[in-house]
């Protein structure tokens, strides 16, 4: 029935002015699920503002009341639940999540960007479609795994090579995000050197250029802003992983030396504390002011990838 | 044909470098791939080394025993399947809807991009800031407590790109020019949808769906505070309960349960390894039976 006044000569029979107007039981459903879709579709900006709201909501007791913005960001002392004097100073933190993450990108930048080459650029064929395969599947492993390889496979290992006491530290934490983030970094940059034309690689080619010349000079050139933006996105990924870090750092409240050493990620002390914490205390309030933190600082990042990879796109 | 012409078809010395140099460059950046993917594949091998013996049946279905300490998951499996399941039916209508507003609607404006940046953000936002989220917004604030419901509500917000992404990529491979013939034998923009344009790009939202049951299945962070237990006695008999999961049931199992048999860690891990890769290797199979069945 729905489709029975569609057909054109439905209206050609009405005749007169009325020819064209559809106004009909078809366009009243047209125009209503428009506007669900509409919804539906502004439902991503809505969740965004709803995260950045509530987060905001919880935390901003701390920020107003008991935050002193020098000692918060620049004292190491994290002490919480100390009944008397609480001190709430997250250098310390940000000092492990910053070695983490610099470790792991150090370990994953390298090689997703040769991985995504190869794939690209050198291999053919079925060798193309098992590695594209291979890199997802290790995309989708979770982090809690990830979390307990470090706690029950790396720790060990580090401990016999390199004869250290405890094997959760930097190294092991760094290793995991990197072994973690490089998949990702790996399929966003394929993707980014996939998107440069064949025609380039053609007239390149046409030149008597090499395989390895042409994506030196004129790929990788061409491909360099959805690069950058992929490895900007992975140290988003390492910035804001959670479970994986709460596991393998050994999660003390640290600033590292080496990359033996334990550390504390600002992520992990959200998930290791939020539960003993009362709600709306101070200590549940200061967790939530991380967690502000951690919303601004990733939507910095990403919103700096999405400039570079389109806005020069385009220009 | 002269010497001359001869020599310009022969292969110089800088031929030969550039091709040594490219060879070299193939086989550094094959290394750089396999030192990529072998650890990972050492490190699975050893998971199914030492959890493979404590799979059965037995360990799938069985409660745990023992303060956890011995027995099966069968709790955190089932509490595993009522999330994902709940998660899907909230996210999967939004998220589909969401992409066909994006790909059949929006303009290529500053609107649509803010939408597609919230989108970046949303699979962006670290997980344990949805875990926040969750908490204040569906916990407290909705007072819907420590549920099911408030957890599923959190993983739908957090996993839905995936749905929108994998949709609006199959929505856009449907050519133009099926729409443009529908339009023209006088249909309304959601008659074309729902008839011609849905109808030729369903395989490639299921594969996006099936995707999202696996990232939903692995998260942990987001349902810590929102609904998810270390140890409960009873299975889920509502929305409203309070449930074990796999993936947190593993974060017990490796931190907090002294005295556990070492091999059990290992299985739980392994059943999650398991449920996720399976899940993934059926999406993957289907795009790829998908993309062999095109006929345009």
């Amino acid at each position: 029935m729905a489709n029975s006044n569609a057909v054109p000569g439905a209206t050609v029979a009405r005749g007169g002015a009325g020819a064209f107007d559809r106004r009909d039981f078809d366009w009243y459903v047209d125009k209503a699920v428009q506007a669900l879709v509409f919804l539906c579709g502004i439902s991503a900006i809505v969740f965004v503002l709803g995260i950045f709201i509530f987060v905001f909501k919880e935390g901003v007791g701390f920020i107003l009341h008991h935050m002193n913005v020098r000692e918060f960001f620049l004292t190491p002392y994290w002490f919480p639940s100390d009944a008397d004097a609480p001190e709430y100073g997250i250098l310390a933190l940000m000092a492990g999540t910053a070695s983490v993450t610099g470790l792991a990108m150090l370990v994953a930048v390298p090689f997703s960007l040769g991985a995504a080459i190869y794939i690209a650029e050198f291999a053919s064929g079925k060798t193309r479609e098992t590695l594209k395969v291979l890199v997802e599947l290790l995309a989708a492993i979770p982090s809690v795994v990830w979390g307990f390889i470090g706690l029950v496979i790396m720790n060990p290992l580090i401990i016999k090579w390199f004869d250290v006491p405890v094997g959760l530290c930097v190294l092991n934490a760094g290793i995991i995000l990197g072994l973690m983030a490089a998949p990702i970094m790996t399929s966003i940059a394929e993707d980014a050197l996939k998107a440069v034309p064949d025609r380039y690689r053609e007239a390149a080619e046409a030149m008597g250029a090499t395989r390895w010349q042409v994506t030196y000079k004129v790929v990788l050139p061409a491909a360099k802003n959805g690069l950058l933006g992929g490895v900007l996105l992975g140290v988003g990924r390492g910035f804001g992983e959670t479970m994986a870090v709460l596991m393998a750092t050994g999660h003390a409240v640290n600033i590292p030396d080496s990359v033996f050493d334990s550390v504390r990620a600002l992520t992990a002390t959200i998930a290791a504390e939020l539960g003993e914490t009362v709600v709306g205390g101070e200590h549940y309030q200061a967790l939530f002011t991380i967690g502000i933190l951690l919303f601004v600082v990733t939507f910095t990042v990403n919103l700096t990838a999405d400039l570079i990879v389109r806005g020069i796109r385009k220009g | 044909m002269t010497t001359a012409n001869a020599a310009m078809f022969q292969a110089s010395s800088l031929n030969h470098r550039n091709a040594r140099v490219q060879s070299l460059y193939r086989i550094l950046f094959g290394v750089m791939t396999l030192m990529l993917i072998a650890p990972v594949m050492m490190i699975l091998g050893t998971l199914i080394y030492k959890g493979g013996g404590v799979i059965s049946w037995e360990f799938l279905f069985t409660a745990p025993t023992d303060g956890m300490r011995t027995g099966g998951v069968l709790p955190a499996l089932l509490g595993t399947v009522w999330l994902v399941t709940v998660a899907l039916l909230l996210s999967v209508p939004i998220g589909v809807f969401a992409a066909i507003y994006l790909s059949e609607y929006a303009g290529d404006n500053w609107f649509t991009r803010i939408i597609n940046l919230a989108i970046i953000n949303l699979a962006g936002v670290p997980s344990i800031v949805h875990a926040l989220f969750g908490l204040g917004a569906f916990v407290i604030f909705f007072k819907f407590g420590t549920s099911i419901l408030a957890a599923s509500l959190t993983l739908a917000v957090m996993t839905m790109p995936v749905v929108i992404v994998a949709t609006r990529e199959s929505l856009q491979s449907v050519p133009p020019a099926f729409r443009e013939a529908c339009w023209n034998m006088g249909a309304t923009r959601w008659q074309t949808i729902r008839k011609v344009v849905l109808p030729n790009s369903i395989t490639g939202i299921l594969t996006g769906v099936i995707l999202e049951v696996s990232r939903t299945a692995g998260e942990t962070a987001p349902i810590m505070f929102t609904g998810a237990v270390f140890f409960t006695p009873f299975l889920p008999q509502s929305v409203f309960d309070q449930t074990m999961a796999l993936s947190l049931h593993l974060f017990v199992a490796a931190t907090q349960v002294p005295g556990i048999a070492e091999e059990v860690p290992f299985g739980i891990a392994l059943v999650l390894i398991g449920l996720v890769l399976l899940m993934n290797s059926a999406s993957i199979a289907f795009r790829m039976w998908l993309r062999g069945k095109k006929k345009w």
